[in-house]
């Protein structure tokens, strides 16, 4: 599916913003991701849906951190160019199918450096769906905080951590947590492994969904590159992922 | 009109485009994208005798023009593929698919190629001797020639009905004496190449990328290699071949016959472009034309007859 690059923009130390424009009908949940053919490179790189406005004529929001040369080069693309998009990808997070979630009132939603952008489609939904979330997002540095407006002004109160102190709570964002507890019923987490691991543990006896990253080749579910084991036996990230329920993480 | 059929022993193919093994599942996720009956066929993901979860992650890693994989045979079992993929497979393919077996000694590549032996949706086994993720097993039969002629022995011993194939490994240092050892045994017909064995490492950790460390070359960047084994090989024996190793487009696959591949298997570009079988099949009848090419069977050996 060809996308045309809109804007490409430098937003914190290595991580971009980038709009595109096309054919978005194929993003059913907030959660899921694209997987982008880049010019001069074999494989695709998965990222993750920041937002999108749906249609045939659709735009989409993506937040990256260019973390090796593919999405170093991506950074360097300008508007106008065309990209050939795989979309749709994954399950995304589950916001009606289970009783757990349509009953939670006050979701907390926490997302770790770039794992922080499917938290805004995510509570633009829970918003849309008369829910009061909490949003956490965590970060090493104040200088690396982005998107604090935008997800502030979708209305949701909004907690910022900081490793080192220089915005916010000082820490990660279980230290967040901590000052929340009681105070939400439900989990939707993205982020780095040990930061999803420490969210459960401080989110003990609460139900939740929790996206995870793993090297892919394919994203849709063939080459069985990013299986993972879970209680209910082994499931692949990219297809029956990235988002797994937290009862079936074993941990 | 040009003629893109081909036979691989006694079975006739609409054309010679075959998602290869590994890269194609059950056939149930790309069904979601395209009508898979426009494949001459595919290689289902190779089965062993018990459900595998396969090797740790991280699995897989990127190379100029290719990647590497080491996911380490993961699959349902043969029991599962039997009472779930393939009755499910009826449903969206109404073409046979080429099974592919693996195993960690003769006994299971024989229990598993008699259990597929009975099943009317297979066209073709096809016997891995040559994956390179798995310890004790797969690649260890296929890099010398005895241990891959006892398997294919083995193996036609008790496969009555179907025609089988041996999937050699590039991972040796003479692949036409393998390949005339399985002949000699028994072997239909052989598949080649599997993926070449290699590595990447982490500048950041300073360590393999892989968790296996070691994993399987596939992409583009091989399809000079397989070109030439396919083009060894053909010569050497008289029996049919499937080629494969980086083919990517409609020219590769003319030039894969051309080496003296009857049917051509498309492997990792399936992941990067899930749609490249169905771009080649559409494309085929005019690249032959432009090459001058009416019947695809006629070119076949092309290059050295």
């Amino acid at each position: 599916m060809e996308f045309q690059v809109t804007e490409n923009l430098l937003i914190a130390p290595r991580v971009y913003h980038m709009r595109l424009t096309g054919d978005t009908r194929k993003l059913t949940s907030p959660g899921q991701f694209v997987q982008i053919a880049l010019p001069g490179y074999y494989l695709r790189r998965p990222i993750s849906v920041c937002d999108w406005r749906p249609g045939e004529n659709g735009t989409l929001d993506l937040i990256y951190k260019a973390v090796g040369h593919g999405t170093e080069d991506m950074g360097e693309l300008k508007p106008g160019t065309v990209l050939d998009l795989l979309t749709g990808l994954g399950n995304g997070f589950d916001l009606n199918q289970r009783d757990e979630v349509t009953r939670s009132q006050f979701p907390l939603l926490i997302g770790g450096g770039v794992g922080a952008p499917p938290m805004y489609a995510l509570c633009k939904h829970l918003l849309a769906g008369l829910k009061a979330p909490h949003v956490i997002l965590g970060f090493n540095t104040a200088e690396e905080v982005f998107w604090k407006r935008e997800f502030e002004a979708l209305g949701a109160p909004v907690t910022i951590t900081t490793a080192d102190g220089s915005m916010g709570v000082k820490g990660f964002v279980t230290n967040g947590m901590a000052a929340l507890r009681g105070k939400y019923d439900y989990v939707y987490a993205c982020g780095p492994e040990p930061m999803l691991h420490a969210v459960y543990d401080e989110a003990a006896g609460i139900p939740g969904q929790y996206s995870f990253e793993e090297r892919m080749a394919c994203g849709f579910g063939v080459c069985m590159g990013c299986s993972c084991k879970t209680k209910y036996g082994s499931k692949r990230i990219c297809k029956a992922g990235p988002v797994l329920f937290r009862e079936e993480i074993l941990w | 009109m040009v003629n893109t059929k081909v036979t691989l022993s006694g079975w006739e193919l609409d054309n010679p485009i075959i998602p290869a093994s590994g890269t194609f599942g059950y056939g149930a996720e790309f069904a979601e994208l395209y009508d898979i009956n426009c494949l001459g066929s595919f290689s289902f993901k190779g089965t062993t005798l018990e459900p595998r979860f396969g090797n740790p992650t991280p699995r897989i890693a990127e190379c100029a023009s290719g990647m590497l994989n080491a996911v380490g045979l993961q699959n349902p079992g043969v029991e599962h593929v039997l009472h779930h993929e393939l009755p499910h497979l009826k449903a969206i393919f109404h073409k046979k698919v080429i099974a592919n077996i693996s195993g960690f000694s003769i006994e299971e590549y024989v229990e598993c190629c008699r259990l597929m032996d009975e099943q009317e949706q297979i066209g073709l086994i096809e016997v891995n001797v040559s994956c390179p993720n798995v310890h004790g097993g797969g690649m260890a039969f296929g890099v010398c020639p005895e241990n891959a002629a006892a398997v294919t022995k083995a193996v036609k011993a008790v496969v009555k009905q179907k025609p089988v194939y041996i999937k050699l490994s590039p991972n040796v240092t003479d692949i036409v004496a393998v390949a005339r050892a399985c002949e000699d045994a028994g072997a239909d017909g052989l598949s080649l190449i599997n993926t070449l064995l290699g590595m990447r490492i982490s500048l950041k950790t300073k360590k393999p990328i892989l968790a296996n460390q070691m994993g399987g070359f596939s992409g583009p960047a091989i399809f000079p290699v397989a070109l030439r084994m396919v083009y060894q090989v053909a010569q050497a024996v008289h029996i049919p071949l499937i080629g494969m190793g980086g083919v990517s487009t409609a020219e590769d696959v003319l030039e894969m016959m051309l080496a003296g591949a009857t049917a051509v298997q498309i492997g990792a570009q399936n992941l990067v472009d899930p749609y490249v079988c169905p771009t080649i099949i559409n494309q085929l009848p005019s690249v032959m034309a432009k090459y001058g090419i009416d019947s695809l069977t006629n070119i076949i050996g092309g290059a050295w007859k």
